[in-house]
């Protein structure tokens, strides 16, 4: 498809389907930089490969979550970008 | 060669880490052959320096884009790794697994907080920014918000949070290389300039990336070898993140049972450093506060494309992850170690004092640790100390303290490996402040140069005069954070924590708008960078010089927890209140929400 072809109307579609890909990505960061740890306590009582399960979020596994987000976030942009013909050529 | 040195890359760097590895075997031979310490230290420090001024001098240029964005043409994955080296800062090497030592889980608030910050790196800011194609931040901020108001907002908030911090970066790598040369610190401040400028100087962002790669594949190293070995000595696993689950275990075991722990906080009960309010407005601080600062957030203008900018966030997170997982391992096995066999050993006669640990009277002989109120350097010293201070049997939890970059420096000397270790964690940590004090001396030096002197001076200026210009003012900036740090500005470090609260303030919310609503104006945005930042200013130094009373008990480093939201209320009420931007500014704005068409700032040739 030729830029031609990207109207406003595309141009409209292509902006909302990236502000909703924007706010399921803040939604998942906000659990786990903070919603999951209001649950220290309570995680705590469950034994993880040795940690309290708690302790284990704040110190690996939001982490984890974290670099995993960002490299699906990118694939996810990247196939929207796709479909409305606007990704960079490779 | 630059197409060549490119498609390159991994053969190169892969050759280097081989290298690198070679040469600490080399030094553990010599080592063995009786070469004393000294020198071993010198070649640590002058040979990977040396390594870092090659890669500068070859990386030099006379090309506009290739000193400001490294021709934007650094692979993801590579510019990941400078970012990593770029971001992790000698705090991070040396005093973060401190700081996971003295505060348990609630020194946990760092680590979430100096990496969920990417994320909102990747998703709201980096790809737009690559898009626009700045060369600086405030760039940004002046084409965005036509004129050099916004601009000059912009220069003024990355000065203020930037100084501070390369200061405390210089004062990291004097400090360092003090001790492994044996010179004066004020001297080694100056060792360490000629460090720093030799990798940026020659070949400004492009130099600056290819040593950035080169000093996180030392840092790495050198963070995880001495951590894997003494996790296959305490546990036959060498997997120490995995294992200090076990670890921790085998503490809060000692925590409740142990007398001489009396009055150890628990490492693992939540909030009690910080309360929750605290925990989590700091995690908040420091999260925003990444995704806003200049340092980082131009690293990602080097991509070749869009696309690439958000996979590299990406890489950036996973290479910063590998030390960040690593250093609440560092913090178990220390307290471990200390907590089985220093506290609660008896010290009732000189021989039982003779028998701790050796690593005990090293750091003790240079008031690093200090038991029974004094840095002690040989058992008598330590003796007699204890026998004063009342403490005549057992050393008790009140009796020992360390300081907290040791947790690290020391690991080495606890679990009985040779100096070449230690030395190794000193190239780390050296490497490690050298490449975040390059990243900020850059993001302050160009913004003097092109956003000061190109757009408000001299637009007409040639490229040999720009460039001529840059440089000049580089090597000014990184005297003069030489010179203040070689005076020991103890007040000026404090205030690093601050640059967060600031950035975040002063820099988020405008750019954030300036992107995700065509509605935003120019007064807008300027006021609320204005707003953000002065409101976040005078809490913080009204909390900390006059004395004013703390707001709901939000502490002074999580400033930003009041500055963020007003920032943001302030550009969205001013814009409303003000005609909307023009019709060519929304298109301008429509236009960097389309990753295809390349750059729409190009360098004029």
């Amino acid at each position: 498809m030729s830029s031609q072809d990207y109207t406003p109307e595309r141009a409209e579609r292509y902006w909302e389907k990236t502000k909703a890909l924007m706010w399921l990505h803040l939604a998942i960061w906000f659990i786990f930089s903070f919603a999951i740890h209001f649950f220290v306590s309570p995680l705590n009582t469950i034994t993880f490969i040795g940690f309290p399960l708690g302790f284990y979020m704040a110190a690996q596994g939001s982490l984890i979550v974290f670099v995993v987000q960002i490299f699906l976030f990118a694939y996810q942009q990247n196939k929207v970008d796709e479909e409305f013909g606007i990704a960079e050529d490779a | 060669m630059k197409g060549d040195f490119v498609n390159n890359l991994g053969r190169i760097y892969t050759v280097y880490t081989g290298g690198f590895i070679g040469f600490v075997i080399f030094l553990a031979i010599l080592e063995q052959l009786g070469v004393s310490n000294q020198i071993i230290g010198y070649l640590f420090v002058f040979l990977t320096i040396g390594v870092y001024a090659a890669i500068g001098y070859m990386s030099r240029t006379m090309q506009v884009s290739e000193y400001y964005v490294a021709g934007r043409r650094v692979p993801a994955v590579y510019n990941g790794m400078a970012t990593a080296a770029d971001w992790m800062s000698a705090a991070s090497f040396i005093a973060m697994a401190g700081g996971l030592y003295a505060q348990g889980y609630d020194g946990l608030a760092f680590v979430l907080g100096w990496t969920g910050g990417y994320v909102l790196v990747a998703v709201l800011i980096a790809p737009y920014l690559r898009k626009f194609g700045a060369y600086t931040v405030p760039d940004f901020l002046g084409s965005r918000y036509g004129g050099n108001m916004a601009r000059t907002i912009g220069i003024i908030v990355l000065f203020a949070c930037s100084f501070t911090y390369i200061v405390g970066q210089v004062t990291g790598v004097g400090t360092i290389a003090s001790r492994f040369l044996g010179i004066p610190f004020e001297i080694a401040v100056f060792v360490g300039l000629v460090g720093i400028l030799v990798c940026s100087m020659l070949g400004g962002m492009r130099a600056v990336t290819w040593t950035q790669v080169a000093q996180y594949i030392v840092l790495i190293i050198a963070y995880l070898v001495p951590l894997v070995i003494l996790s296959m000595q305490k546990t036959g696993v060498p997997i120490p993140q995995l294992m200090y689950g076990y670890i921790l275990q085998e503490v809060a075991q000692l925590e409740q049972t142990k007398e001489a722990l009396a009055g150890a906080r628990a490492h693992m009960v939540p909030f009690t450093t910080f309360n929750p309010l605290n925990y989590f407005a700091l995690i908040l601080c420091l999260m925003v506060g990444t995704a806003s600062l200049p340092h980082v957030l131009m690293r990602f203008f080097t991509t070749p494309s869009v696309r690439d900018a958000r996979k590299s966030v990406g890489w950036a997170l996973f290479f910063i992850f590998l030390l960040y997982f690593s250093a609440p391992a560092y913090a178990a096995f220390a307290k471990l170690e200390i907590y089985s066999d220093v506290i609660g050993t008896a010290i009732a006669t000189i021989e039982d004092v003779q028998a701790l640990p050796d690593w005990v009277f090293i750091y003790g002989a240079i008031d690093l640790i200090k038991i029974c109120g004094i840095g002690a350097g040989n058992a008598q010293a330590l003796f007699d100390a204890c026998q004063a201070s009342g403490a005549e049997e057992v050393i008790r939890f009140t009796d020992f303290s360390i300081n907290p970059d040791v947790i690290v420096i020391s690991t080495p000397e606890i679990a009985g490996l040779p100096y070449v270790i230690a030395g190794l964690v000193a190239a780390g940590g050296l490497a490690a402040a050298l490449s975040t004090a390059d990243g900020l001396l850059l993001a302050i030096a160009n913004a003097l140069s092109h956003d000061i002197y190109y757009r408000m001076i001299d637009p007409q200026a040639s490229t040999k005069r720009r460039l001529v210009v840059a440089r000049i003012l580089l090597v000014a900036v990184a005297i003069l954070a030489a010179a203040v740090a070689s005076t020991r500005p103890g007040g000026i470090l404090a205030l690093v924590a601050w640059a967060f609260s600031l950035a975040a303030a002063g820099l988020f919310p405008a750019l954030v708008m300036g992107i995700w609503w065509t509605r935003t104006t120019k007064q807008g945005a300027v006021w609320g960078m204005i707003i953000g930042f002065s409101f976040t200013l005078f809490y913080l130094v009204g909390t900390r010089y006059f004395d004013m009373p703390l707001w709901f008990g939000v502490s002074n480093i999580s400033a930003g927890l009041f500055g963020i939201p007003t920032g943001f209320l302030a550009i969205y009420i001013i814009s409303k209140m003000t005609p909307e931007p023009s019709a060519e500014m929304q298109d301008f704005v429509r236009q960097l929400r389309i990753p295809k068409g390349g750059v729409m700032m190009e360098e004029k040739s």
